[in-house]
């Protein structure tokens, strides 16, 4: 697998920049490419996490009737860039009680699990870090890093509301992992794929082969549970009990302060945004336009480049309205209770999702069956 | 030898280190939560050297069973017990002496074991991709993953049942 995407690399940089032949093995321009996308997409989920986090703020006032920050630039819009600042300039406290290595280890390995879903990110056209053959496995496979991470800064908090909201958190992620494995099934069985890059082109042409729209009204209904589930994966009202402030003080994260709490607060944005970008991936044709057509492509000519720059905004864009939906919900909302939190997840969504990949699974079978044996007699 | 295979060997030993540092850790150190810990490493390790093995499914299956399922387990169970941090072991080891040596033979034995056995490598094309994995569960091994679903199913129940308040 690793030659193959060594040699579409070395052809990559062989055609087109001739001018940068240095000679040098393909292996090492594999290393240097993954290093500046890695490093691109890095600051890209900063970067959306800080606006993220304003937006989030102005969506709530407006939704409460109040301002939001609206002080620092036009219309507030740097306050992500003080509270950044903020942040990096306050100390790093760890409490006496802690495990000195596993509380300094713990926001990395959550991170780890977030970001290492950008990894098999199809962002537009044939763009991506890599192009995983079994790209939906290795999402479903890294955010179980998550788990681990928020579990390990719970616990070595030494604190025991910290440890309450970890295992809560751990609980409600390990539980809500099932309804989205069998959404993210569903969709593998119509695509007959599980390369992100595959899951787009077999939604091509117009708006209504997107899979939301294939077999109605099911695959609505997939795409409902699977947003549900989502937001408890992300640990968004109304499911966001691990941080429940009235009861848990703030969960898993308490004794975090400064750069470390930071790294968490970047991380639960940056895993909306994941979860927002499957969500588009497997539901809403991805970097696929609404349009019959690429607008950029119909003004100024048939050009590749062009594509890909305009199917990263019909990305982008269609990720953004999910998110945005996400915040909504949570000024809306109420939260739920922890057993009412897993009834939900066991008693309805499971057998929900169930039901549509058996009903998706005879529609798409007897579809297939009909065509195959149509020219003899049946 | 050219620098691209340099990088292919420096990668690889990372990886067999990461796997056999950590399961150090996992069989030595005294607290428990840092073996479980070291676990997540063993289990990240093994699955990077299944990548180099061309079994991509097989890693990522690795991890999703072990570090998603098993370990968040491990991890709950050894949280929800009390006084974790320096465990006193109740039955300390009594004799070194015999213990050594059998694991030096055993230890040999295995060695002579991979040394003699005559592999049957197949190509990464053979073994790799899902859907050969599929059609060989749903027809050669039909048997044998159906017995393991009703083992599970069993299982699933049998947990159900000792959480009940009131059994029946």
């Amino acid at each position: 697998m690793l030659k193959e995407y060594i040699d579409a690399i070395k052809s990559f940089v062989d055609t087109t920049i001739p001018f940068l032949v240095i000679d040098a093995p393909v292996e090492l321009w594999y290393i240097v490419w993954i290093f500046i996308f890695g490093g691109v997409v890095l600051g890209g989920a900063m970067l959306f996490a800080g606006l993220a986090s304003f937006a989030e703020r102005r969506v709530a006032g407006f939704v409460q009737s109040r301002l939001g920050p609206n002080r620092v630039g036009p219309e507030g819009l740097f306050q992500f860039v003080a509270d950044g600042i903020k942040l990096v300039m306050k100390e790093d406290l760890i409490p006496s009680a802690a495990d000195k290595l596993l509380f300094r280890a713990a926001p990395y390995v959550l991170f780890i699990g977030t970001l290492g879903i950008f990894a098999a990110l199809p962002f537009s056209k044939s763009v991506s870090i890599t192009n995983l053959n079994l790209g939906l496995l290795y999402i479903f496979a890294i955010s179980s890093f998550v788990a681990v991470g928020i579990i390990m800064a719970g616990w070595a908090s030494g604190n025991k509301w910290s440890l309450l909201g970890a295992m809560r958190s751990a609980s409600q992620l390990i539980s809500y992992e099932i309804p989205i494995a069998i959404c993210f099934l569903t969709i593998v069985m119509i695509a007959g794929t599980m390369n992100m890059h595959q899951i787009i082109g077999q939604q091509t042409g117009s708006i209504f082969s997107w899979f939301i729209f294939r077999y109605p009204p099911f695959t609505v209904i997939t795409f409902i549970v699977y947003f549900i589930a989502a937001l408890a994966e992300t640990n968004r009202t109304p499911f966001d009990l691990p941080e429940a402030e009235s009861e848990l003080v703030g969960g898993y994260h308490t004794e975090y302060s400064g750069m470390r709490f930071a790294f968490f607060f970047m991380g639960e944005y940056a895993n909306m945004f994941a979860v927002c970008a499957i969500a588009t991936i497997l539901f809403l044709g991805g970097w696929l336009s609404p349009l019959p057509f690429f607008i950029l492509n119909a003004l100024f000519g048939d050009y590749q480049l062009l594509t890909i720059i305009e199917g990263f905004g019909w990305f982008i864009a269609k990720i953004l309205f999910l998110v945005f939906v996400m915040m909504w919900l949570r000024w809306t909302l109420p939260r739920y209770r922890v057993d009412q939190l897993m009834a939900v997840c066991w008693k309805v969504l499971l057998p929900i999702s169930l039901a549509t990949m058996l009903i998706i699974g005879i529609w798409s079978g007897m579809g297939e069956w009909t065509s195959r044996y149509r020219g003899y007699g049946l | 030898m050219l620098l691209g295979d340099w990088i292919y060997q420096i990668i690889f030993y990372a990886f067999v280190a990461l796997s056999i540092g950590s399961a150090v850790i996992v069989a030595f150190s005294r607290n428990i939560v840092y073996s479980a810990f070291a676990l997540l490493l063993t289990f990240f390790g093994v699955a990077g050297i299944y990548v180099f093995l061309s079994s991509e499914f097989l890693a990522i299956a690795q991890v999703i069973i072990y570090v998603g399922g098993i370990l968040v387990l491990v991890l709950f169970a050894v949280m929800l017990t009390h006084k974790i941090r320096d465990v006193k072991l109740s039955n300390p080891s009594t004799s070194p002496y015999i213990a050594g040596p059998l694991v030096l033979i055993i230890f040999i034995g295995l060695i002579w074991l991979i040394m003699t056995t005559p592999w049957q490598i197949k190509g990464a094309l053979e073994i790799g991709g899902i859907s050969d994995i599929g059609n060989a569960l749903m027809g050669k091994y039909l048997l044998a993953f159906e017995v393991s679903a009703v083992l599970l199913l069993g299982a699933l129940l049998g947990a159900t049942y000792l959480a009940r308040k009131n059994s029946l």
